[in-house]
């Protein structure tokens, strides 16, 4: 579904991506595991096309590489980046109206599903978004990427500085994403909801791919492990 | 002296509800887009002219819708194929474009209809004293004038607030990347936006050119008092830029009317400074004359003591 070959992106002069090659089939659900700082996050945001990428991205059979971001976006690729970029002067319930590409436009994820799933949006469905707290605010974006319906969802470090109860539902809103067949990349630094939830798993090092695998190929492999993913 | 205060609110706040059918356009291209437009105050011209030229062929009414739309298109087509492009050099190269381009249309304007202020009038359905309080025969074109900019501001806001265009452009204000990965089409967005404010820039000139004087100097005269409003008021915040818009107009119109200096206040306290020291010329200025110096002293000081302007939250 999505085909990722010899991807490098720069920032300035600084070689960020050095010849990233990634899949990820239909409803599979894949990791890009790896430190801070080793490119991670510039891959996602490379393939939706908010830094520029070189090299081939293909989404569906189509090339989208150096297409605008909400082209992109309407082939069925949703987003959901590290910031939690909700907007915090609309409501919880217009956040996620946004996250329709049209208005009335619903896919396999509704409204009242989402509002259903998180009691604590529901509660705070009619107030501004930006007084969430940081695990309301992690779910509001991810929720909000759903009401597009994509057919793949790209999400960036969904559980950075989260209390663990709120990692754990995190964790089964991901798997209820896999559930409905939707396919998922995740990007995370830890390595602990990733092994269980993912049927293959990338390990990023210096701009690279320096793993590929199953989770059971990664926890036998302490090598990797040690020199690209423990502290 | 109810009379004086009477009169000066009025034109003070018709003033501030012209200064905020600018200033909504250029706070929210300005917090959109990042780029500062020094042509904003040009479209204002642009209307004014425009809507003489329909004026004269066609009659005020016409010229009231269609100068408008005129301006809105040459303001979506700046932004489509000059902006555009101008933007991936980055901010510097924006506004030196739009500052060049309020040379250009000022040029054009001198070329088309020349230096001298044109005779655009007041349509005689509005040609008549609207009241009369004591001596002052207050004019019927400046109540429609207020009208027009109430129910432009109304429809604004409520556009901005109960449409989902209206959320997707609030959106779009603080976060235009998170917009596009939604599937938004955030080009669009931006030229419409920019269209918008343009034409809003166009409607005031079309009421204003009337009302003042209708000539190729009237963007040069208002476009720095427009900053002073956006930056007071606070970046993307329209409620901000209404009561800028409001304090700088009812702020100079007072102003201008008064006739009291330093040593008119002090008169009678038994303090005489003389007026052969130094700095003597200085207890004689009057309020009137530094009425257009004060917008900008309120800048310095709300630069100084809040950043974020009145209503805004994000650093100038």
């Amino acid at each position: 579904m999505l085909e990722v070959r010899d991807l490098n992106a720069y920032y300035g002069k600084s070689h960020i991506l050095q010849g990233v090659d990634l899949d990820v089939a239909a409803g599979e659900v894949v990791s890009l595991l790896g430190r801070n700082g080793v490119g991670r996050s510039t891959t996602v945001k490379a393939i939706m096309g908010e830094v520029a990428p070189i090299g081939s991205v293909r989404f569906k059979n189509k090339s989208i590489a150096g297409l605008p971001s909400y082209r992109i976006a309407r082939l069925g690729l949703g987003y959901v980046p590290e910031n939690r970029d909700i907007f915090p002067s609309l409501t919880v319930r217009q956040n996620l109206f946004l996250g329709q590409k049209d208005a009335g436009r619903e896919g396999r994820w509704k409204l009242a599903d989402m509002l259903a799933m998180f009691p604590n949006l529901q509660r705070r469905a009619d107030t501004a978004a930006g007084v969430l707290s940081g695990g309301e605010k992690q779910m509001l974006t991810m929720c909000r990427t759903l009401m597009g319906d994509p057919e793949l969802i790209m999400i960036d470090e969904p559980t950075e500085g989260l209390a663990p109860l709120i990692v754990k539902q995190v964790g089964e809103l991901i798997s209820e994403i896999a559930r409905r067949g939707v396919a998922i990349l995740l990007v995370e630094q830890k390595l602990s909801i990733a092994l269980d939830i993912s049927n293959r798993v990338y390990v990023m090092g210096h701009g690279k791919i320096v793993f590929e695998g199953t989770p059971a190929d990664l926890k036998a492999n302490e090598a990797i492990r040690r020199e690209w993913l423990e502290v | 002296m109810a009379e004086l205060v009477l009169i000066s609110t009025l034109n003070g706040v018709l003033f501030g509800l012209l200064l905020f059918l600018m200033a909504s356009g250029l706070t929210l291209i300005f917090s959109m887009m990042g780029v500062l437009n020094f042509a904003h105050a040009s479209f204002y011209m642009l209307g004014a002219f425009v809507g003489y030229q329909i004026a004269r062929w066609a009659g005020f009414w016409p010229a009231l819708i269609l100068a408008p739309i005129v301006v809105g298109l040459a303001g979506a087509a700046v932004e489509r194929f000059g902006l555009r492009n101008v933007h991936k050099n980055g901010h510097v190269a924006e506004l030196l474009f739009t500052f060049g381009l309020a040379f250009v249309i000022e040029e054009v304007v001198q070329i088309v209809w020349g230096k001298s202020p044109v005779d655009f009038r007041v349509p005689t359905l509005l040609d008549f004293p609207a009241f009369t309080i004591f001596s002052t025969n207050y004019p019927a074109y400046k109540l429609f004038m207020l009208a027009i900019s109430i129910a432009i501001f109304v429809a604004l806001f409520a556009m901005l607030t109960r449409t989902r265009i209206g959320l997707i452009v609030q959106a779009a204000l603080t976060h235009p990347h998170m917009v596009a990965h939604l599937g938004h089409n955030v080009p669009l967005i931006f030229m419409s936006v920019f269209g918008v404010g343009a034409a809003l820039a166009g409607i005031a000139g079309v009421i204003a050119g009337p009302a003042l004087v209708t000539q190729a100097s009237m963007a040069a005269l208002l476009g720095p008092i427009l900053f002073v409003v956006v930056v007071v008021g606070g970046l993307g915040s329209l409620q901000g830029a209404l009561a800028a818009s409001l304090l700088i107009g009812l702020l100079q119109t007072f102003a201008v009317s008064m006739n009291l200096s330093l040593s008119d206040i002090f008169v009678n306290s038994g303090f005489s400074p003389n007026p052969k020291s130094v700095l003597g010329d200085l207890w004689r200025v009057t309020i009137a004359q530094i009425a257009p110096v004060l917008p900008y002293m309120l800048l310095v000081l709300v630069l100084i003591f809040k950043p974020t302007g009145l209503f805004g939250n994000r650093e100038t």
